[in-house]
């Protein structure tokens, strides 16, 4: 069969039962990115049907998914809000880097795979899924809630950390000696730091670049400037997902409004491409044997993550059953631990190829179990039983403590 | 008039309004950047939780807020006669099975019978203000009338009996 024939009947059968996958996920009212991901096991290489022509298109999609996924994101906040969450939320931000970094940090040394993977997988643990953290919000309809806004901080905290953690990662994991990483990561935060200055003092300058009267122009050019900057950060070392960040977050006003609404059915596609990439490069065989530490991981950091919106909620005068409420809510990790590992991937596959594939294994397993069971534990705080006992043990300490 | 009106930023969503009632009930409405918007009653038992929100349309959104405005105007207009000496406002429901309903306001002869005057009718949320004898009443229609405490007790009368 010619190549280009086989590309379009893998590409086109693959897409149509994504779509059947995502109504399914929609019906039951999950999260489609771990059936996207499974879909992935089933296709890539030494599974049950392996794609022949179309993996390079797989490869090439994900990446513009990743600058799509990111662009979008910093589009969806403004400058001044990331430097108002910044400003509310630093505290809570760092509890959330300690308590959740840190146990990545050490599973990784545990298992063995060494320091670098140790970076990776903090990252990994860390960042909680701002994508379905806000869908599960509106689902349980949360977000006229008084803790919403300390969760939806927390999240723009750690969605800005990463302009900062990704360059690091991307240095430390190119195995470059230590006063080169340095250089490297210096040169990424003050492009990081220029470019966050820029958004906020020139976002208007920029956006009158393009014009709100044409879509299809608006769509080019938005696109065109992403994968340009993406481009321009990956010479630089800063990571292409950095850059479409920064881009997002320079464009500002309408001009961010309209972006969103002609980017987003593009985004879909290639978030789609990028989450099935993912599960393409995972190999099955390697997926069994790290089940069981990936399960421990998540119920640890599942934990803490809960401790950290308790904490957050509990330093923004919410009351208890809020803060419990804004813990289960921040657990499922998604979209950025999939970035991390795949970036760490990416650049260890040559060097070290059993760790790079050990990550890969480990975050699949780790996603999938976050991203189903932490909207399901969300709901946990609405449950009678739940309320009762928040009730019961407020009874009772108000009890011991009589005024 | 103070009322007090909490505005909070949810970044990447929109915003929230919130409005702390006289009797300390809490009631938010959500923007989203998209231009959506719901509407959240606030749990009483827990100050933080929303016990419910429901989502409206452009149009939902604009048919409440004309019909909150028409209630206020209308207990404006109740309020006004309070202060005036032996002069009282009345708002009158206009039964169901009234005869009244279909027919010209004139039929009722307010003015002639009792001395009392119908300055507004409130109809689906709406208010139409000033009617004249050839307006036509509606059953459900709430008559805004202004009169002496005697005249608005016979006027409310013969609403209650129908025509003759």
């Amino acid at each position: 069969m010619e190549s280009t024939a086989l590309l379009l009947i893998e590409v086109g059968g693959l897409l149509l039962v994504l779509s059947i996958l995502g109504r399914i996920a929609n019906r039951i009212g999950v999260s489609p990115i771990p059936l996207y991901l499974i879909a992935g096991l089933f296709v890539g290489d030494g599974s049950l049907i392996p794609l022949r022509e179309s993996m390079d298109f797989f490869h090439i999609g994900s990446e513009i998914g990743v600058i799509l996924l990111l662009v979008m994101l910093g589009l969806e906040y403004s400058p001044t809000e990331l430097v108002k969450g910044l400003r509310q939320a630093k505290f809570s931000g760092l509890w959330d880097l300690l308590l959740n970094a840190l146990p990545g940090a050490a599973f990784a040394l545990l298992m063995g795979w060494g320091p670098v993977a140790a970076v990776v997988f903090a990252g990994i643990t860390w960042v909680s899924s701002s994508g379905v953290v806000a869908k599960v919000l509106r689902d349980l309809k949360r977000l006229g809630n008084r803790e919403t806004p300390t969760i939806l901080s927390v999240l723009v905290i750690e969605d800005l950390a990463m302009a900062f953690y990704l360059p690091i990662v991307s240095a430390i994991v190119i195995g470059e000696a230590l006063s080169q990483a340095a250089i490297t990561v210096a040169i990424a935060v003050i492009a990081v730091l220029l470019i966050l200055f820029i958004a906020l003092r020139f976002g208007k300058v920029i956006s009158r670049i393009f014009s709100l009267h044409h879509l299809e122009s608006l769509l080019l050019g938005v696109l065109g400037l992403t994968m340009l900057v993406g481009g321009l950060s990956a010479e630089l070392k800063v990571s292409t997902a950095v850059g479409a960040f920064l881009v997002g977050i320079a464009i500002t006003g309408q001009v961010a409004e309209e972006a969103v609404r002609v980017l987003g059915p593009i985004r879909d596609v290639f978030a789609t491409v990028f989450f099935v990439y993912f599960g393409i490069v995972t190999s099955p065989a390697t997926l069994l044997p790290v089940v069981l530490p990936a399960l421990a991981l998540a119920a640890v950091t599942i934990g803490t993550k809960v401790l950290t919106g308790y904490l957050a909620a509990r330093a923004a005068g919410v009351g208890v059953a809020g803060r419990w409420r804004a813990g289960f809510a921040l657990t499922p990790r998604g979209e950025f631990s999939i970035v991390i590992a795949g970036l760490a991937a990416t650049a260890l596959s040559a060097g070290n190829a059993q760790v790079a594939q050990f990550i890969v294994s480990t975050t699949t397993a780790y996603v999938l179990i976050t991203i189903i069971a932490g909207p399901l534990l969300a709901r946990i705080p609405d449950t009678d039983w739940f309320k009762g006992a928040v009730r019961r043990r407020a009874e009772r300490r108000a009890r011991l403590q009589p005024e | 008039m103070g009322v007090r009106i909490e505005r909070v930023d949810l970044p990447g969503i929109g915003v929230r309004n919130d409005i702390l009632t006289e009797g300390g009930r809490r009631i938010s409405v959500i923007g989203y950047r998209s231009g959506e918007r719901d509407i959240a009653i606030f749990d009483r038992d827990d100050p933080d939780a929303c016990t419910d929100s429901v989502a409206l349309t452009d149009d939902e959104a604009t048919r409440i807020g004309e019909m909150l405005g028409a209630s206020v105007t209308l207990s404006k207009l109740t309020e006004l006669g309070d202060g005036a000496v032996g002069l009282y406002t009345e708002e009158i429901v206009i039964p169901v099975d009234s005869g009244f309903g279909g027919r010209p306001m004139g039929d009722t002869r307010a003015r002639t019978l009792t001395g009392s005057s119908i300055v507004a009718i409130a109809r689906d949320g709406q208010v139409i203000p000033s009617p004249g004898p050839s307006t036509v009443l509606q059953a459900g229609d709430v008559i805004v009338a202004v009169g002496t405490r005697k005249g608005l007790d016979a006027l409310a009368d013969i609403i209650d009996r129908g025509p003759r």
